[in-house]
């Protein structure tokens, strides 16, 4: 084990989460306020109530999902892409490291900025609605569990990625849809019974219903469904993940 | 221990090339073993086609190639960024692909390409480094450092403010920060003024008598011949040569001197027996090879001699056998 070097990978990737600090943390913060004033003052004071739970309320959990699921994606592969961009690639493949220790570097500060995000939208909602936590612990649980697995994801985006459209692409095409599909803002009760079904098969309906139970205590599908969904994605992550440095994909010839 | 292409009479390089003094030094294990290593990439190219090399801990030795020879996939794969097809290197006695761990913990490696972050500022790139190598915290070291290579004054800046020459040293002193007992340089001062390339051979003199082994790249012969101890010649994935610099020296020392002559000469006469001499073309010139660096050339006499024995000379031209014409010949032999 190379601690130092998770460290040294660690600390310089929240180097540089802080020194972009307006871009990195205010704008999610800017926009996440954006879709309260939008979703949860001028469409929410038509909802009103959703299962019990006032609207404004109601879309919280979904919205932190929704911007600490991209924010992970983003950061982590960012972070692996950009030492690949300008070639300093060459010196993580040099050093006396090995892949766990390179992700947990990667990976742990791309989880962790994303934390950060997410408690900050978290407080930032208590300003706008009236919000309690159910089950803090599980709240807690679901979002670092969300921020490691999309964090993951983001790494092995970022090790693919040839170039930066194709580190757009991933994001922009399937993590941002399946999110809004997710029902951040909607109840997946709300859909024709077709759509209900078809919702089932995206992964994100899991995480955003069992991080909503772990506030108000009710969810769209169980919640071991939702803990197994996790659970699942995020051992797909650490399975592609352990399967690109033995083969050394993209990185190592 | 497996020979070498150079070993022909089943010597190591190091009994053949170094001076006494030095041969019990090396014949302790070689500090980076090369045997018989093969890559091939995907694409089907073969850079290193079996390439065998010892490089004894303490000297500086200079790879001379041609673009396209395989020198930085050499160094590529003994630094671990490249898998070897086949064959094994040993660095400090680890192997690089079992031990990994350890090997790579020896060796700092200093990139053709200038690769660093624009936004980052010197020091933390440098302390970042030395992290990844594993190695605590230090300062004085980080501060040793960046005095050494004159970046002190700028370990704040920010990489995009810096010259080309100082994001090169940067690039040094991140590969210094681990205290490394190896230091790969892949085309140190390729792009590089005069001034500065004069100042990182002081900083690879400097290293070297701190005890760090150096492997640079380059296609500057001057290169090689202001630093290297030894020379190896490479070109197409093989080694041609690798030969102590002052015996490369000694041969490059050897000048020829023809002189034209006015009457054309069956043989050379007697009175001029003490010069090996030969009679060149159509006998209208003699031709007299000498050492350069010997205390009496016998040029002087020789011409005295001439004068005396009543040869009349037309001309006289002298050249010099270069490591630029040894190199350009071995690469043309083998192309």
């Amino acid at each position: 084990m190379n601690p130092y070097a998770v460290r040294a990978i660690f600390r310089q990737e929240m180097g540089r989460f802080f020194r972009t600090i307006m871009q990195s943390m205010i704008s999610p913060v800017i926009s996440t306020s954006l879709y309260f004033v939008v979703f949860g003052a001028a469409i929410g004071s038509r909802i009103d109530m959703v299962e019990d739970i006032s609207y404004g309320a109601f879309i919280v959990p979904g919205l932190i999902m929704l911007t600490v699921m991209t924010q992970a994606t983003a950061n982590a592969s960012f972070a692996i892409f950009f030492p690949k961009f300008i070639g300093a690639i060459y010196e993580i493949l040099s050093a006396p490291i090995n892949f766990v220790e390179i992700v947990l570097g990667y990976v742990g500060a791309a989880a962790v900025k994303a934390l950060f995000i997410g408690l900050i939208i978290l407080a930032t909602s208590f300003l706008f609605v009236d919000l309690t936590i159910a089950h803090p612990v599980a709240m807690v649980a679901f979002l670092v569990l969300t921020c490691i697995s999309f964090a993951l994801l983001g790494f092995i985006i970022g090790i693919w990625a040839g170039n930066f459209e194709q580190l757009q692409l991933i994001p922009l095409l399937v993590i941002t849809p399946l999110v809004f599909l997710g029902g951040s803002f909607y109840s997946i009760t709300m859909l024709p019974p077709v759509w209900q079904t078809v919702s089932m098969f995206n992964p994100v309906v899991y995480l955003v219903s069992g991080f909503r139970w772990s506030f108000f205590g009710t969810a769209d599908v169980p919640i071991l469904a939702s803990l197994g969904a996790i659970a699942l994605f995020a051992s797909l992550c650490l399975a592609m993940v352990w399967w690109i440095f033995r083969s050394g994909w993209r990185i190592r010839q | 221990m497996e020979a070498t292409p150079l070993s022909g009479l089943g010597l190591s390089p190091a009994r053949r090339y170094l001076p006494q003094a030095r041969r019990q030094e090396a014949e302790v294990a070689p500090i980076v073993s090369v045997r018989k290593l093969r890559k091939s990439y995907k694409t089907g190219f073969e850079a290193l086609k079996g390439v065998s090399l010892d490089i004894h801990k303490g000297e500086i030795l200079a790879l001379l190639g041609p673009n396209g020879a395989g020198k930085t996939t050499l160094i590529s794969t003994i630094c671990g960024i490249t898998n070897p097809t086949s064959g094994s290197v040993r660095v400090g006695g680890y192997d690089v692909v079992r031990d990994w761990r350890a090997a790579r913990s020896l060796i700092g490696l200093v990139p053709q390409e200038i690769s660093l972050e624009s936004f980052e500022k010197v020091a933390d790139l440098v302390r970042f480094s030395r992290g990844l190598f594993g190695k605590p915290p230090n300062p004085a070291h980080i501060e040793k450092i960046l005095k050494q290579l004159s970046l002190w004054d700028k370990r704040d800046a920010r990489i995009m403010t810096l010259s080309g020459g100082m994001k090169r040293r940067v690039l040094i002193a991140k590969a210094l920060s681990h205290e490394p007992r190896i230091l790969f340089l892949d085309e140190p001062t390729a792009g590089v003024d005069v001034e500065l390339r004069r100042d990182m051979w002081q900083v690879v003199n400097d290293l070297r008598a701190s005890g760090v082994t150096i492997i640079l790249t380059t296609h500057y012969i001057e290169e090689a011949e202001a630093i290297a101890d030894r020379v190896g010649v490479i070109a197409k994935g093989e080694i041609l040569l690798v030969e102590d610099k002052a015996e490369l020296m000694a041969r490059m020392g050897r000048k020829e001197l023809r002189i034209e002559l006015a009457q054309p000469l069956e043989t050379v006469p007697e009175a001029l027996a003490a010069w090996s001499l030969r009679i060149g073309a159509n006998g209208r010139s003699l031709v007299y090879d000498y050492d350069t660096r010997a205390e009496r050339t016998g040029i002087t006499s020789l011409l005295n001699a001439m004068r005396d024995a009543g040869l009349v000379m037309t001309d006289l031209d002298t050249e010099q056998s270069s490591l630029e014409d040894i190199f350009v010949g071995l690469v043309k032999e083998h192309a």
